[in-house]
């Protein structure tokens, strides 16, 4: 993790933090302390915190990065499976998706294992989940029970993993240098949350769906949006693509970001709730922060994927003592 | 220092937060709670601040934690418990509303739970009348309602692997003594309002800012 580029997209973000920092503090001397300028302080104030622990994973290195994820998605997992009421019925079944299904899918992300870590959690697990469920004998709400924990490892689970997937994608002439194209997936998507977020403040006067999110404007996501893809585009000298290909990414990340937010929006709605938790001040839970990523990373994967035209399926085989056991297995 | 790190590792794998702005009571306190798992005294000890957690010892069925040398120890050592017989010849011996009272007299402050044992389902059963009894016989006893959400669903009864979801404990305000004329039945409903007043719903929303 020594690469110039990473440590230069580091410094960046360090240096707009100090600016957000010092504007606040401006703007609370002189503007008084309205609750939007508390929320605003607040919100900085776990941006600096929020970025030290992504900033100390990136520097642990691959292991320390899905091990970071592995954690988020646990304490996401457990924010969405809190607010979905399951009965006692589906007990054993939650434990079995915290402490079988969430860990082996990180085992097989980190292997990696790519045909085992695409299948795991959208076949076997997702069989496994409503077999276990119809075992323990509750019939009540059984199918929307089965689709809210099926929802919640799918999303918390199977679509945050490929954040950390990234650094796995086979890029031709880019080999080593995969923490940049996390860092900028990271990056555009959270920038595109806070610049929709200030744009809407400043400039917000028609609400797109009021009734799934009240501070989602027109003004914000138009102004906040082109801002990311700005600023996604400059960065371009750390991806892979050209710069032309950067803002059409940067904009799929901006897209998936608003319209990953949105629907979990609506499900935490639907859930009858504003905030999925308190865990970080002035943000709500963790599952506040990373809704934006749950759709755009999957997305961005593929469509990289895709683009550069790797076979991951090839890249990464299953491993070889499975094939040894399987060989025994027929010689008997 | 032991009891400060348990504390935190409690609040943290059950994700219940800090009561911090809980003040102290001068003549002794009694917290009441619905009671449906295995956690939920650790929880309500856990959430307390540090001086208040030194004061608050459980009130507890003497013979589940006398058996066994863990539970012994820790009933004994590591959360000071009241042990109160439930059986009843030997409540005969050891009246379990002195032993309450001995301990708020040596400052304590109590947990208990008057539903008597963990409900199996998410109703708060009605409440038995050890509260009462030691509302009257020590008047100045602070009462304060506690609400856990959600531990039913994190250790329900039955179960051995607790599921790591985000339980809550939520306290209330003080509740008025047993009033003059008011009978046995009524005061233990009022209690239990008390409790069930603290669940979701009945608290102000916070207001919608952001995300």
């Amino acid at each position: 993790m020594k690469d110039p580029e990473l440590l230069a997209l580091l410094g960046g973000v360090v240096a707009v933090l100090v600016l957000s920092s010092v504007v606040t503090a401006v703007l609370c001397r002189r503007g008084g302390e309205t609750p939007t300028l508390i929320n605003l302080r607040q919100r900085v104030r776990a941006w600096w915190w929020m970025m030290l622990v992504f900033g100390g994973s990136l520097a642990l290195g691959r292991t320390g990065i899905f091990g970071f994820y592995t954690l988020l998605s646990f304490l996401a997992l457990r924010e969405f499976l809190t607010l979905s009421t399951t009965p006692r019925g589906d007990h054993r079944t939650l434990a079995w998706v915290f402490f079988f299904i969430l860990p082996i899918h990180y085992l097989l992300a980190w292997a990696p294992w790519y045909g085992m870590f695409l299948i795991w959690i959208p076949v076997y697990s997702f069989v496994f989940i409503p077999i276990r469920s119809a075992l323990a004998g509750d019939t009540e709400n059984f199918i929307e029970r089965t689709s809210r924990i099926q929802w919640g490892v799918l999303t918390c689970v199977y679509f945050l993993s490929y954040v950390p997937m990234i650094l796995s994608l086979k890029i031709p002439g880019y080999e080593g240098e995969n923490a940049k194209l996390l860092f900028f997936v990271v990056l555009v998507t959270q920038i595109s949350d806070v610049m929709q977020y200030v744009f809407g403040k400043c400039f917000g006067k028609h609400k797109l769906v009021p009734s799934v999110s009240p501070s989602k404007t027109r003004e914000g996501l138009l102004y906040g949006g082109l801002a990311a893809v700005g600023i996604g585009t400059a960065l371009w000298w750390a991806t892979p693509f050209t710069p032309l290909a950067t803002a059409g990414m940067s904009a799929m990340l901006v897209l998936g970001g608003f319209l990953g937010g949105l629907v979990m929006s609506a499900v935490k709605r639907s859930l009858g709730a504003k905030d999925w938790g308190q865990g970080i001040p002035g943000h709500g839970g963790v599952l506040d922060r990373l809704d934006s990523l749950l759709f755009g990373a999957p997305l961005f994967f593929h469509v990289t994927g895709f683009y550069f035209g790797t076979n991951m399926t090839v890249a990464y085989p299953r491993p070889e003592w499975i094939d040894e056991l399987l060989h025994l297995w027929m010689q008997h | 220092m032991k009891g400060a790190a348990l504390a935190f590792l409690v609040r943290l794998a059950t994700g219940v937060r800090l009561a911090e702005h809980l003040p102290s009571a001068e003549g002794g306190r009694v917290y009441f709670a619905n009671h449906s798992s295995h956690l939920d005294f650790v929880v309500i000890w856990a959430a307390l601040p540090a001086p208040l957690r030194e004061r608050a010892r459980p009130v507890a069925a003497a013979e589940y934690w006398e058996s066994g040398p863990l539970r012994r120890w820790l009933a004994s050592k590591v959360f000071n418990a009241v042990l109160i017989p439930r059986d009843r010849a030997r409540m005969k011996e050891e009246n379990p509303i002195d032993r309450m009272l001995k301990a708020l007299e040596d400052g304590a402050d109590l947990i208990m739970f008057p539903e008597g044992t963990r409900s199996a389902t998410d109703e708060i059963a009605p409440f038995k009348a050890g509260l009462l009894h030691l509302a009257t016989k020590r008047p100045g006893v602070e009462l304060r309602p506690v609400f856990l959400e959600n531990l039913n669903r994190m250790l329900p009864k039955g179960e051995g692997i607790p599921v790591p979801l985000m339980g809550r404990a939520e306290f209330g305000e003080v509740l008025e003594g047993p009033g003059e004329g008011e009978d046995k039945a009524a005061f233990l409903r009022r209690a239990r309002a008390a409790v069930t007043f603290l669940s979701r719903g009945n608290l102000t929303e916070l207001s919608d800012e952001g995300s």
